[in-house]
């Protein structure tokens, strides 16, 4: 077995005698509960929107990546013709799925919301726009631009990549600023608990130097704060975890189709899993601020 | 076992002793007398390690004290067994538990039940056992604080005014115990103001008594 394993199962499992040596501070003891769990409930959040947010990122990427628009601008004599040409130009394209140009009552429900449904479309010099579905490894844009201008001048395809690059570099950030949230918690979890240690440890000052003096090492002496403070994080952070994560399974949801950044805040599938990794990680944290604080503090008053 | 070499030590801007030497053999018996703030309880502790030298040495079983680990100090702390004046305790343990204090660092508090009966029984304090420090006496807490330097069966016994706050009973009956221990090859410095308990010794063991006068640690057996 790992040192560092047998280490920890070593002080979850305990000494009775030992532990009993220092006596128990109720101020410092309600201190760390509370800051464990304030701050996995907050993990809970950060993580919840970070990976919404990421999912929410991903879904609309990949949607744009599989579709493209084919936009003819030709005069009202050459339009049909163009379409025609287009359409036999994407029939023979690799990658394109499906080409269908948008019907005259499509492009009406497109543009009402910005003209309304009187918009006589007929009589206005409207693009015609044909919908790309892609398969496969999707199409070469380059490659389809390049035939296109040769077969068909007024068609420009659109294949949304200045729509999906800012979606993806966003959907980045977001997830990097989740990370960063999550690591600010953690040091800030870590700070409260080394002054609550440093606290205990001087409030028992007393205790300390009666231990010294029958003989006791540093590390017996610092075992028993750092397993008493270690075990109130991890009650404390399973606390908050756990009214995290019902806090947020109880955030309203929405239908697929209106499910925005805020009705998509929560956990689903394997994102469940990321949970109960917060109170160990908070059980860490507090066995490695208490330690330090018990060394700096056994080396001060030694 | 204890060696103290031209050993000098200040406090406070101010050299408290100096060129001071000392040498705690098995089986010896030491007094230490001396006036108020002539520096005797910071001998004790330099004898212990609890304190460091400013110049000299003090060497615990050949290891000098300057320098040395806190680990190390604290494997040496089981072969001395010390009497503070103010006993120091832990009041929320009971008193069978803070007893077997030294047991329990040392990772042997299995061993207690072997010693704490006859332990408690022989400095009187059996009934107490679950009685918790603040609720003794003064001389049951002496008692208790002996019992404790013991149950380690040091090679060292120090103690700091043992009979300062109890009764001349009480002193002869802790003196009895410290003579008890000394017959058993013990070593014993005990540092007091009591000259009634250093003659009172004398008539039971050979014991050498030390005066820390004007800097200096002198032999005092003559004026007794």
């Amino acid at each position: 077995m790992r040192p560092a394993i047998r280490t920890a199962l070593a002080l979850l499992a305990g000494d009775a005698q030992a532990d009993r040596s220092v006596p128990p501070t109720g101020f410092t003891a309600r201190l760390t509960l509370f800051t464990a769990a304030a701050m996995a409930l907050l993990t809970v959040f950060a993580l919840s929107l970070s990976l919404a947010a990421g999912r929410l990122a991903t879904r609309w990427s990949d949607d744009l990546a599989q579709t493209a628009t084919l936009r003819i601008s030709a005069p009202a004599e050459q339009m049909d013709a163009q379409t025609a040409a287009a359409l036999e130009v994407l029939r023979t394209t690799p990658g394109v799925a499906t080409a269908r140009a948008l019907t005259q009552e499509e492009e009406q429900a497109l543009l009402t919301p910005w003209f309304g449904p009187d918009l006589p479309l007929g009589t206005l010099p409207v693009p015609k726009l044909i919908e790309i579905t892609e398969e496969g490894r999707g199409i070469d844009a380059t490659g389809l631009r390049a035939r296109l201008q040769a077969e068909v001048p007024g068609a420009v395809l659109d294949d949304h990549t200045r729509w999906r690059e800012p979606l993806v570099a966003a959907a980045g950030r977001l997830r990097g600023l989740g990370a960063l949230a999550i690591v600010l918690i953690g040091a800030s979890t870590a700070a409260m608990i080394t002054l609550a240690a440093q606290s205990a440890l001087s409030a028992n000052a007393q205790v300390i130097r009666v231990l010294r003096l029958v003989g006791a090492r540093d590390a017996y002496i610092a075992r028993a704060f750092v397993r008493r403070f270690t075990l109130r994080a991890l009650t404390g952070a399973a606390a908050g975890t756990l009214a995290g994560a019902v806090l947020v399974a109880l955030l309203p949801g929405g239908s697929d189709e209106a499910r925005g950044v805020l009705t998509g805040i929560g956990f689903s599938g394997g994102d469940w899993l990321w949970l109960p990794l917060i109170p160990p990680l908070a059980a860490a944290v507090a066995f490695a601020a208490t330690r330090g604080a018990a060394r700096r503090m056994l080396e001060r008053q030694s | 076992m204890i060696e103290l070499r031209d050993v000098a030590y200040s406090y406070g801007g101010g050299e408290l002793f100096s060129g001071l030497s000392l040498s705690l053999a098995p089986g010896s018996f030491h007094f230490l007398t001396g006036p108020s703030g002539a520096g005797k309880t910071t001998l004790l502790k330099l004898c212990y390690g609890d304190l460091v030298p400013t110049s000299g040495e003090v060497a615990l079983w050949d290891e000098a004290t300057t320098g040395m680990a806190r680990d190390g100090l604290a494997l040496n702390r089981r072969r001395i067994g010390v009497v503070h004046q103010d006993c120091q305790f832990l009041d929320h343990l009971p008193l069978r538990d803070n007893v077997a204090l030294p047991l329990t660092v040392a990772g042997r508090h299995h061993e207690a039940e072997a010693y704490l009966p006859d332990l408690l029984a022989w400095v009187g304090l059996s009934r107490h056992a679950d009685r918790r420090p603040p609720e003794l006496s003064g001389g049951e807490r002496q008692r208790a604080a002996l019992a404790r330097a013991v149950i380690m069966s040091p090679e060292v016994i120090i103690a700091d005014e043992p009979t300062g706050n109890i009764d001349w009973d009480m002193s002869q009956r802790l003196l009895a115990l410290l003579v008890e221990l000394n017959r058993m090859g013990k070593a014993v410095l005990v540092a007091t103001h009591d000259m009634n308990l250093i003659r009172s010794a004398k008539a039971q063991v050979a014991v050498r008594t030390l005066r820390l006068k004007d800097r200096q640690l002198i032999a005092a057996g003559a004026e007794l």
